[in-house]
């Protein structure tokens, strides 16, 4: 008798606030993608550029933080559609570099970057409907969601996302040892 | 040498005075601490070296050994505790360690290591502290300072300035320049100071020494703070 066909896990993933930096870290695993590939398909990503997420994803990561209206609602559909949630990366871990500007008003720093700041000829802040309103400071992920777990690094290394990937489709607690476990 | 403790089932020795700590550091045995040094007076504030003594919590760098001691250092439930301690103090300032000097070399963030934090968990306060950096030689930046006192302690035993102090009380705690206006530059601390050297975090830093260590050879990427083999070096620039 043949054994049934396993199913391949759906992994969505989306850049918030953040560089791409993570994503990039992510292809770092190199040919060890095929093998990913044997037991996932991806969903919604950059790299598949599907618009939203399955109802039915098994996985989301996230990478960077929030920092305009819009990084929550699409942080809000992944948290409704998946049944694990990743922050990957610092951003999403606890804000990084954007959240460097938390302690400006954001109103200082509208100004500084659209009138103040050489380069812009009748500077004017961008008022139209379609971009996302900014937050007044840039939060982590989990103070909006339950995130199910975490893998920090500026970025984290391929070997990392790697290493909590293999785990979680083993069924075990991700860990990262020593080696792996970098906050920069 | 005829005094004994037990430290996870271990058998410690120790001599008249010393503190659980100092008998477990002679040992090898390591305790995660952050405000210990152990040059200097145990100051017992930062709450990391909690081990239990016959069932009970007390601070291992101010508890003196005594004989037959049943003393639990290395369990899940104490490291759970400072793991929840060590993301208080992430969320409470402000510990962006990609754009820190001090990575990498850090007793906080390797503490962290250690203990497996994978994230802070806890709501970020992000307090707004401006940066200190008057001195001709050195930044202050009290975004790192988790109020640990080495920098007060080495000022006023050693160097004998009392150039810091912490000031205000409970979660209003916070480190203070000992002068006039509070700037740095209008104190007389110098480059000699044991005070300079000290700082577990990235607080006190000297001018134009910055990233001077590549990535993959600082102090903590060669090996994790339980396996550092000279506690005395601690917060030591390289």
């Amino acid at each position: 008798m043949n054994a049934p066909v396993k199913k391949k896990l759906k992994v969505a993933t989306t850049s918030l606030a953040g560089c791409f930096g993570c994503h990039m870290s992510l292809l770092d695993i190199d040919e060890r993608l095929f093998t990913l590939l044997e037991h996932i398909e991806f969903d919604r990503s950059p790299l598949t550029d599907i618009k939203n997420v399955s109802p039915d994803c098994d996985i989301g990561i996230i990478e960077g933080g929030l920092c305009n209206a819009e990084n929550v609602h699409v942080l809000r559909e992944f948290r409704k559609h998946c049944k694990i949630l990743i922050a990957l990366g610092a951003c999403a871990v606890n804000g990084g570099l954007p959240a460097q500007r938390n302690h400006f008003p954001l109103t200082t720093i509208l100004e500084e970057v659209y009138h103040t700041s050489p380069g812009l000829a009748n500077g004017m802040i961008p008022n139209d409907p379609e971009l996302p309103l900014p937050l007044n400071q840039v939060h982590p992920i989990h103070e909006v969601v339950k995130i199910d777990y975490s893998i920090p690094g500026c970025p984290p290394s391929g070997d990392a996302i790697w290493k909590v990937l293999t785990d979680l489709l083993a069924g075990r607690e991700p860990t990262l040892d020593h080696d792996l476990m970098h906050y920069d | 040498m005829s005094q004994k403790f037990s430290l996870d089932g271990q058998v410690i020795p120790f001599e008249d005075g010393e503190t659980i700590m100092q008998a477990a550091t002679k040992a090898g045995v390591f305790i995660p601490h952050l405000c210990y040094h152990p040059e200097f007076k145990p100051h017992g504030s930062c709450k990391l070296c909690t081990v239990k003594v016959n069932g009970r919590q007390t601070a291992s760098c101010t508890m003196r050994a005594s004989t037959g001691m049943v003393v639990e250092n290395n369990t899940e439930e104490l490291n759970g505790e400072r793991r929840a301690l060590t993301q208080m103090l992430f969320v409470e300032g402000n510990h962006f360690c990609p754009s820190c000097e001090k990575s990498g070399n850090c007793q906080l963030q390797a503490t962290a290591y250690h203990l497996g934090m994978m994230s802070p968990h806890y709501d970020h306060f992000f307090p707004n502290r401006p940066v200190d950096a008057t001195h001709p030689d050195f930044f202050i930046d009290f975004n790192r300072c988790i109020l640990c006192s080495l920098c007060v302690r080495a000022s006023r035993d050693v160097d004998k300035k009392n150039v810091f102090a912490l000031s205000g009380r409970g979660i209003k705690t916070h480190l203070i320049v000992n002068a006039a206006s509070g700037n740095l530059a209008d104190t007389d601390f110098s480059l000699a100071d044991k005070a300079a050297q000290v700082c577990p975090v990235g607080v006190i830093l000297q001018k134009r020494q910055g990233f001077a260590v590549p990535i993959g050879e600082r102090t903590y990427d060669k090996a994790p703070i339980a396996a550092q083999r000279e506690p005395e070096m601690e917060g030591a620039p390289k």
